[in-house]
């Protein structure tokens, strides 16, 4: 072989497997994205029941039951509209009435949001990111978050911006 | 006083570090010893000054000095001592610190050890080496002084993050920073060779070793990240593909590449322009790390603080390096003389393919890691890119490398022959045949899989394994023979198997434990029994216990084995008062290599919800690592590779009489 055909071998078969890659990676992109909502932003969409998404807003005060063998209940809210999350397993170490939380699942039939994952929140002013900028912009963040909590808005912001 | 020395140590440092980003070069350029030899003496200086302002953190730490504030917000006067030492990188400031130090620790390393590299080439790299670390000084001087002192000192600290009061604290962060800025002198290495626009042989035996060590950390201090989390954070996961997970493996990944094309360029003096490439990149993709850490565009339990200004320097810092690299590589690479030629069916060839796997591989990472944010920033669209992604794509990457794997030491350089190579893998073929049969038909017609995926790591180890007895001769020439030839391998060779054999071992522990992990999640009460995996565990009591510094309920189990007590274990939930958060401490049982795992929820009047796991062979998911670990430093061993010995052994061992 010639100089020029290894090359061209080495090019060809470096070629296969980045289409190889871009194929499996547009399919992924396809299937398995989560897409970010409030509860408001849920009723806007109409989001289809069965179609994962993450769900994140404020636990309502009040709302958690909790049920036989680990089921639990609760309302998420963002100050525009509610909904309610059915969950069996066990909640995060920092998971609490009045806190904000982030859950990833899908709606069933009746509207329900079944969730499989609540995120674990890592410090008691800890939001998560998608959650603060969300209030933020809706108008229903409260100061008291913490000091912290409005860093990591700030960061947000900061990262549209750049 | 000790706050205000530590802080001065370190503008001394940036100092030095600014001489030696600037003299030694002049000195290149105008061929003065003299003036190149100020690298060698300015990074030794640079070094003992950055351990000096590290020492006064750990001593401010230590001695509970509350006037400063990092102390104040990271430490609490009753945490036990080695909290109060890991403590000093367990938040933003002083883990850049130690970032820096370790910086410093490897431009000494060349400094004192490269006694034998050509000095305008040593000049060159130290030179290098102090841009970086002239960037982290002012980074840290200027957005994140770790010697800030409070006007009020307050009397008692706010105390770490109780999820970091840990002894992984104390292993992991260093290590892994090991990893990463070690992965800095393949860069300066790389540059220096871009602006003398020479590189040869010598170069790579260099390199290699420097790459070799960064390697070693870095793969143990991901294992030991990983097998953290699993035990701390109380889920049972090992890894999430969390951004920052990604961010330690991209850099592994173009590092393995980086690995192997170093072998290349040093046997035979080709790929150069490739592996210079390589050494940009993975140091490129240890910034990228960094900076996805530290600026806090993610934010999770490793973004200690967030702060717009210092995300802003440390992208800052990441344009001027990874920019500026590949533009001079863009400008000088068409100047490196391209090297030997070899035949797509080699060694060379075998190798060519890892890297092609392992930066595709790569690059889906970085896909799957920056485009949430690309995302966001661009249609304001959130979305969350996790495991199932990464699972369609990296996985399917990974298969053909792991096939392609034992065939690589097999084939010959320049001209290899394929057939050849697997008539001498096909004891290994055989073997995970077997291996996927016996599994296959053990599942009873389950997923083929899941034995598909660990015949092929069976391959992969029995592959290795058949590399060592055909350059021994076993079974073919008699045992003493095989002995002798065993001991006159390079070591490097061994090594190789081992770190080959490694991969192998790891996935067997990945498919086990997320094929055959069983759970049980239910609230049980005291004499309430759960089955799990033929395992009896029942739940003795709950006690509530105090602390150093927090409060917890322990929950005793006692497991037992077709009627017959094994063993208690003791999983708690702990209440840390000054921080107001609490942890789950979850209790492992290692039988052989599988874990039992518990880990407690919420009580609920003289109930508590619990989680067990039984993990078959999930231990070998870091027996993996270890192994590589090991087989890296086997290599490093090597005479030929030695750190500061790049001239050839006088005599092959393999010449040696036998004792």
């Amino acid at each position: 072989m010639t100089r020029k055909q290894r090359r061209l071998t080495m090019i060809g078969g470096s070629l296969t497997v980045l289409a190889l890659a871009v194929a499996l990676v547009l399919n992924a992109m396809r299937d398995s994205i989560v897409f970010f909502s409030t509860p408001g932003m849920v009723a806007e969409k109409h989001i289809l029941p069965g179609k994962r998404f993450r769900l994140g807003g404020l636990v309502e005060n009040g709302s958690l039951v909790r049920g036989d063998n680990l089921a639990v209940s609760f309302k998420v809210s963002d100050g525009n509209a509610t909904l309610p999350v059915a969950y069996k397993g066990i909640l995060p170490d920092l998971f609490r009435e009045g806190q904000g939380v982030v859950a990833e699942g899908a709606l069933d039939p009746s509207g329900v949001f079944r969730a499989d994952t609540v995120l674990a929140k890592h410090d008691e002013n800890y939001m998560p990111r998608d959650l603060a900028d969300a209030l933020k912009k809706q108008g229903h963040w409260k100061d008291d978050y913490g000091a912290k909590t409005d860093d990591n808005a700030k960061q947000a912001k900061q990262g549209v911006s750049q | 006083m000790i706050a205000e020395a530590g802080h001065y140590a370190l503008v001394l440092a940036l100092g030095l570090a600014l001489i030696q980003s600037t003299v030694p070069m002049l000195g290149a350029r105008w061929h003065d010893a003299a003036l190149m030899n100020v690298a060698r003496s300015t990074a030794l200086a640079q070094l003992l000054f950055a351990l000096a302002s590290f020492a006064a953190l750990v001593t401010l730490h230590v001695t509970s000095d509350f006037s400063v504030v990092n102390v104040f917000e990271n430490s609490h006067s009753l945490k036990p001592l080695i909290y109060k030492i890991t403590g000093v990188w367990g938040n933003h400031e002083g883990s850049m610190l130690l970032w820096v130090s370790i910086l410093a620790l490897f431009g000494g390393l060349v400094a004192a050890f490269g006694n034998n590299l050509p000095l305008s080439l040593r000049a060159h790299v130290l030179a290098v080496q102090a841009w970086i670390a002239s960037a982290f000084y002012l980074f840290i001087l200027i957005t994140s002084n770790p010697f800030l002192r409070i006007a009020n000192p307050p009397i008692e600290g706010r105390d770490l993050n109780p999820v970091l009061q840990d002894i992984g604290l104390a292993v992991h962060p260093p290590m892994l920073y090991l990893g990463y800025v070690g992965f800095s002198i393949s860069f300066s290495f790389a540059v220096a060779a871009l602006i003398e626009g020479r590189i040869d042989a010598a170069w790579a035996r260099w390199v290699r070793p420097w790459t070799l060590v960064a390697w070693i950390f870095l793969t143990l201090g991901i294992a030991m990240g990983s097998y953290w989390a699993y035990y701390e954070l109380g889920w049972g996961g090992w890894w999430f593909w969390d951004p920052v997970e990604n961010a330690s493996l991209m850099p592994w990944l173009a590092g393995t590449a980086l690995l192997h094309s170093a072998v290349v360029m040093e046997k035979r003096n080709a790929l150069k322009v490739w592996t210079i490439l390589l050494a940009i990149l993975t140091f490129s993709l240890s910034l990228l790390g960094t900076f996805l850490v530290r600026s806090g565009v993610l934010t999770s339990v490793h973004a200690f603080a967030t702060d717009p200004t210092r995300g802003v320097f440390i992208l800052l810092i990441l344009c001027t390096f990874i920019g500026g690299s590949l533009t001079l590589y863009a400008w000088r690479a068409s100047a490196l003389k391209q090297g030997g030629l070899f035949a797509p069916i080699s060694r060379e060839g075998a190798l060519v393919l890892n890297n092609l796997f392992l930066t595709t591989a790569c690059a889906t990472v970085f896909i799957g890691t920056l485009y949430p944010l690309a995302l966001e920033v661009l249609t304001g669209d959130k979305i969350s890119v996790g495991a199932p992604f990464f699972n369609l794509t990296f996985a399917p990457l990974f298969v053909p490398l792991m096939i392609a794997v034992p065939f690589g030491p097999l084939l010959a350089w320049k001209r290899g022959d394929l057939l050849g190579a697997a008539q001498r893998l096909m004891a290994a073929g055989i073997a995970a045949l077997i291996a996927f049969a016996v599994l296959w038909a053990w599942t009873r017609g389950g997923s083929a899989l899941a034995p598909l995926a660990i015949g092929l790591a069976v391959f992969v180890i029995a592959g290795a394994l058949c590399d060592l007895a055909e350059r021994t001769g076993l079974f073919r020439a008699p045992v003493a023979t095989a002995v002798r030839r065993a001991r006159g391998l390079p070591r490097s060779t061994w090594g190789t198997a081992f770190a080959h054999a490694g991969v192998g071992v790891a996935l067997i522990g990945i498919v086990c434990e997320t094929t055959w992990n069983s759970e049980y999640i239910g609230s049980m009460k005291a004499g309430d029994v759960a089955k799990i995996a033929g395992y009896e565990v029942e739940l003795d009591s709950l006690a509530q216990r105090q602390g150093p510094n927090f409060r917890e309920m322990v929950a005793q189990f006692t497991v037992s084995l077709d009627g017959r007590r094994l063993s208690e274990m003791t999983p708690s939930k702990r209440n840390y008062p000054a921080r107001g958060s609490s942890t789950t401490e979850a209790a492992l049982l290692t039988r052989g290599v599988s874990q039992l795992y518990i880990s407690l929820g919420d009580t609920a009047d003289g109930t508590i919800a619990v989680r067990i796991y039984h993990k078959p062979l999930v231990l070998l998911i870091w027996f993996g690592p270890v192994l590589m670990a090991f087989g890296g430093m086997l290599s490093l061993s090597d005479r030929r590779l030695r750190v500061g010995a790049p001239k050839p052994a006088r005599a092959p061992r393999g010449l040696q009489p036998a004792e």
